[in-house]
């Protein structure tokens, strides 16, 4: 068993070796020169090599990968060009912005997408299977970013219950959670950021759930005297392990994935903070970004694959 | 193409060495398979294995579960590549110049035990069957024909089963439609890992008797694998008994059935169910679990669950007996051989 | 594994089962020293794979209703020259953003005052292309990939599906933005950047199919017959791996949709002025104080275009998932 979580985690290192190199080749693969958003577009050629030398373009890709990749590992992923704070802290500040939408919208949506799944499942053919279906589908073909402009039309521009953009009125650093004025700036996002998992996951329980009942060791505990509820509690623990892989890679979406919903409320998270560095073709944070996001994205893998591995004993054997 | 209905044995054109060369010659055959993660063990599968069949013989080779045998059908034809020893085609070395292993497999086919997984799905029947003859340079219309022609072979109609899927057939006509597939690229040597198991038993005694007139009729060599002993005592000729991956004995199909020599095989024969309330026996007659064959006992495999184990049985391989002529009975047991020490000296 | 953009993918899987029942039809055959009694015969016609799911889709309802919307977009996107009231492109100051049905303009106009019933009608010849294009792509490409390393197995394996595991750790989204990003935008950019996005669900499937086929007895039966790869793989794995991989690619095209859409509404895909919906939905968004209706529109689009790619999808999947 611990040899299984050694090796997953030994795994998981090339991995994020792999993610780092695709990270920073980004920046190459972009047409133009990555210089030039660093210079002044008429430096003279002289200027031009010193900052090339300062920056250490004029090295060798390889080498370059790994002088950037010993930065990184200390923590220190360069400056933005747009505000020049160092990219950690800007990176760290958005996170936690985007971690507090993630706080709201993984027990929500959890709860519900697994709740529906599991009773739509529970009675599979049967009407409310064909209503929860039909909203999962509705869920995942709902463009979010969409969904968020419908809400913010609705509830801000014709009813003005709830605002429409932004993170309360102080703005991230003062953000009070326990005050509604700041709060109800959280709801919309939150709202939107759930739909698509809450149509996922109740999706996924519901197939496993199904799954699962139409195998014959629940015959067998019926045939025991079982009771109806009991059974579905058996039921339910043994699609467990599938239903959890599932929520893992949504949590890692929230994460990771925010950015549209982001754009729409305005809200500094990561996502959009993403956004941002894209439009003003800011490299470190770009890369700073995309790097921290998608590590966050493989060790949350991670640790679902050995919680996995803890509650599906068949896993252990891989 | 050899005439297909004839009176006496023809003497195939492909023939090389006579009617008194083995078809199959296999000497020292070894297949290991390393175990993930358990620092180089491996599944001794099959361990030093030797025999030949003659031309036009049934040999029969049976064992228990995981004793080698199905690893053993997929040597001989280089599906699986033996780790050692040789295997010998009518008197070519097999995987060399004289006979690679492409030619082999014009020569030799199989028949395998899972009759729904060794079909194509999507595939209809008489397209599975003309696969064969297709692969190995005839044109599609061509291998069609031979594909319906062996259908019929086999008591299939082809114009009523020809285009139908797998999955309408029974389990019987698969298997039958499985022999015509291997017939169809006309060999002169079909191995058949367990025909029948699968099947029900009145099915199985058509399908038998099938294969006994088409061997008649295509005049074939088969190697018959079974852990059935009254369905191989029905067909073969002779017997090979295997345990662990080697040869305990090989012998004339009456021979080793009345007279077992090997422990083994008697207890095997001891153990067949018997409708006749007189003959009861008071122990099972033979104990224990088959050992694991990552790690199988010294000495004598089955030294372990013998009853008659002594000293030497746990020391040396007994080796088995020199086969001189085709009704030669021998046996790999310390039993039999003068100079194994063993207090035990039987006699044949 | 799943994430945000990516659907449940059906068991991909080699269809098998028990054999059907037929008419016990008595039949004596005599000859050749063989005698059959009972050839136990369906009584039903011979049907092919093909032929069931096609015969399953005629009578599924829901899913040709569905189909049948879909058509109607793709012709409504590919005859928008004939159908789109005005130039998608005419602006006009005068008269923007103005609601329904103002001035023969059934849908009203945008922020720079141009028709959104045409705007909308050529907007769907991109976001359609660029739904479809992606996933194409990457059927071929993941797919080619796939089939490889499943049969091949070992090493090659192992290097393609660990290359596909790299990708496989960025969230849809943010892989997309990431490439499409860092290349600068536009459509080609976006259509790129999407199928590298598409290229790794495609590739498992197509692996695990592969391997799944690969295991079973007729694939050694195909090369005990003497078969080289290339035919085993060209008559029997293709065959059988063709069906997962189309009902997942099928089922990818309303991702893609969303996801370039998507792209664009970042303004990291078509840019403008040409007509996207993506790109509609992000410049109306300003807007949606004065005509939140009209604003509303193209994203409205992109869903009904989406759901009904994805309910055709899964009545595709429950029409090819036949029990065989």
């Amino acid at each position: 068993m611990g040899r299984y979580i050694l090796r997953r985690i030994l795994y998981a290192i090339p991995i994020a070796f792999g993610v780092s190199v695709v990270c920073f080749s980004l920046v190459y693969i972009a047409p133009g020169d990555p210089l030039q958003t660093v210079m002044p577009p008429d430096a003279t050629a002289e200027t031009i090599a010193i900052v090339k030398h300062a920056y250490g373009f004029d090295k060798p890709l390889p080498m370059q990968f790994l002088i950037w990749l010993g930065r990184v590992v200390t923590g220190d992923f360069g400056v933005s060009i747009a505000t020049r704070r160092p990219v950690i802290r800007e990176v760290s500040d958005a996170l936690s912005n985007t971690a507090l939408l993630a706080m709201f919208a993984v027990p929500i949506s959890f709860s519900i997408g697994y709740v529906m799944g599991a009773v739509a499942g529970c009675f599979a053919g049967r009407w409310i299977d064909r209503v929860v279906t039909g909203a999962a589908v509705v869920g995942v073909s709902l463009p979010n970013y969409w969904l968020g402009i419908v809400l913010v039309i609705f509830f801000a521009v014709e009813y003005m219950l709830l605002p429409a953009t932004g993170m309360g009125p102080n703005g991230s650093v003062g953000f009070n959670l326990l005050q509604w004025s700041n709060a109800k700036f959280l709801v919309l996002p939150v709202i939107t950021l759930s739909m698509i998992p809450v149509g996922i996951l109740a999706r996924t329980t519901r197939a496993a759930v199904a799954e699962v009942r139409n195998q014959d060791f629940v015959q067998t505990l019926r045939a025991k005297g079982l009771s109806e509820w009991a059974v579905t509690r058996h039921v339910l623990k043994n699609a467990m392990p599938q239903v959890m892989a599932v929520m893992g890679l949504q949590f890692g979406y929230l994460l990771g994935g925010s950015i549209l919903v982001e754009t729409v409320f305005t809200w500094p998270g990561s996502g959009f903070l993403l956004s941002k560095a894209i439009i003003n073709r800011d490299v470190p944070v770009l890369q700073g970004t995309i790097l921290t996001l998608s590590l966050v994205f493989v060790a949350t893998n991670l640790i679902v694959d050995l919680l996995q591995s803890l509650i599906d004993p068949r896993i252990r054997r891989a | 193409m050899r005439p297909l209905l004839h009176d006496g044995p023809t003497l195939d054109p492909r023939d090389r060495g006579g009617p008194l060369q083995p078809l199959l010659v296999a000497r020292d055959l070894r297949k290991h398979f390393p175990v993930k993660g358990s620092g180089g063990k491996s599944v001794k599968a099959v361990d030093g294995v030797s025999f030949a069949v003659r031309k036009g013989e049934t040999l029969g080779v049976v064992g228990e579960s995981g004793c080698g045998k199905s690893t053993l059908a997929r040597l001989l034809l280089h599906l699986v590549v033996p780790d050692a020893g040789e295997l010998r085609f009518d008197g070519d070395l097999v995987g060399t110049h004289d006979l690679p292993v492409d030619t082999l497999r014009r020569q030799v086919q199989i028949v395998f035990q899972d009759s729904y997984s060794s079909l194509n799905p999507r595939m209809p029947i008489r397209d599975s069957v003309a696969f064969g003859p297709f692969v190995q340079g005839k044109k599609k219309r061509q291998a069609r024909d031979i594909g319906c022609e062996m259908l019929s072979k086999v008591g299939l109609d082809p114009d009523l089963f020809g285009p139908r899927y797998p999955h309408e057939l029974s389990g019987g006509q698969k298997q039958r439609v499985n022999i015509a597939r291997a017939l169809a690229t006309e060999p002169r040597m079909v191995i058949l890992d367990e025909p029948v198991s699968a099947l029900d038993k009145s099915i199985e005694a058509q399908v038998l008797n099938l294969l006994r007139t088409l061997k008649r009729q295509f005049d074939l060599t088969y190697l018959f694998i079974s852990h059935d002993l009254n369905v191989v005592r029905y067909l073969s000729d002779r017997v090979l008994v295997m345990y662990l991956g080697r040869v305990v004995e090989i012998g004339p199909i009456d021979a080793v059935f009345e007279r077992p020599l090997h422990p083994y095989t008697r207890a095997l024969l001891a153990s067949r169910p018997s409708m006749d309330p007189a003959r009861r026996i008071g122990e099972a007659p033979i104990s224990g679990d088959p050992p694991n064959p990552i790690d199988p006992p010294s000495g004598c495999h089955f030294h372990t669950r013998c009853p008659f184990a002594e000293i030497p049985c746990d020391k040396t391989d007994p080796a088995l007996g020199i086969w001189e002529y085709p009704q030669s009975h021998v046996v790999a047991c310390h039993m039999y051989d003068r100079a194994s020490g063993h207090s035990r000296l039987a006699y044949v | 594994m799943t994430d945000y953009f990516s659907v449940i993918p059906a068991k991909a899987g080699i269809q098998g089962g028990e054999p059907s029942k037929g008419a016990l039809d008595p039949r004596f055959r005599a000859g050749d020293d063989v005698i059959f009694e009972a050839q136990a015969l369906p009584a039903t016609r011979v049907r092919g794979y093909w032929q069931t799911v096609f015969y399953r889709l005629r009578h599924d309802a829901m899913t040709l209703a569905f189909a049948a919307i879909v058509l109607l977009i793709i012709l409504g996107a590919v005859f928008a020259p004939l159908l789109a009231p005005f130039d998608p492109y005419k602006e006009s100051i005068v008269g923007r953003l103005k609601p329904f049905g103002w001035h023969d303009h059934p849908l009203g106009t945008d922020e720079l005052g141009r028709d959104m019933l045409s705007r909308l009608l050529f907007g769907g010849r991109v976001s359609l292309l660029m739904g479809v294009v992606p996933v194409l792509i990457a059927s071929l490409i993941g797919g080619m990939l796939g089939v490889i390393g499943g049969f091949a197995g070992g090493r090659t394996n192992t290097a393609i599906m660990r290359t596909m595991d790299v990708f496989y750790a960025f969230p849809s989204v943010l892989l997309a933005v990431a490439i499409a990003g860092a290349m600068g935008g536009g459509m080609a950019n976006g259509m790129l950047a999407l199928t590298l996005v598409f290229i790794p669900p495609m590739c498992r499937v197509a692996e695990t199919a592969t391997t799944q086929v690969r295991a079973l007895d007729f694939i050694e039966a195909a090369r005990a017959s003497g078969a080289r790869t290339l035919t085993i793989i060209r008559y029997h794995v293709l065959g059988n791996v063709l069906g997962p991989v189309f009902i997942y690619a099928s089922s990818l095209v309303s991702v893609s949709i969303l996801l370039a859409s998507g792209l664009s509404f970042l303004g990291l895909g078509v840019r403008p002025p040409l007509p996207d919906w993506g790109l509609m939905l992000s410049t109306l968004r300003q807007s949606i104080y004065v005509v939140p209706f009209v604003c509303a529109l193209p994203g409205l689009a992109i869903f009904i275009t989406s759901i009904c790619c994805n309910l055709v999808s899964d009545g595709l999947r429950a029409a090819m998932d036949v029990r065989m």
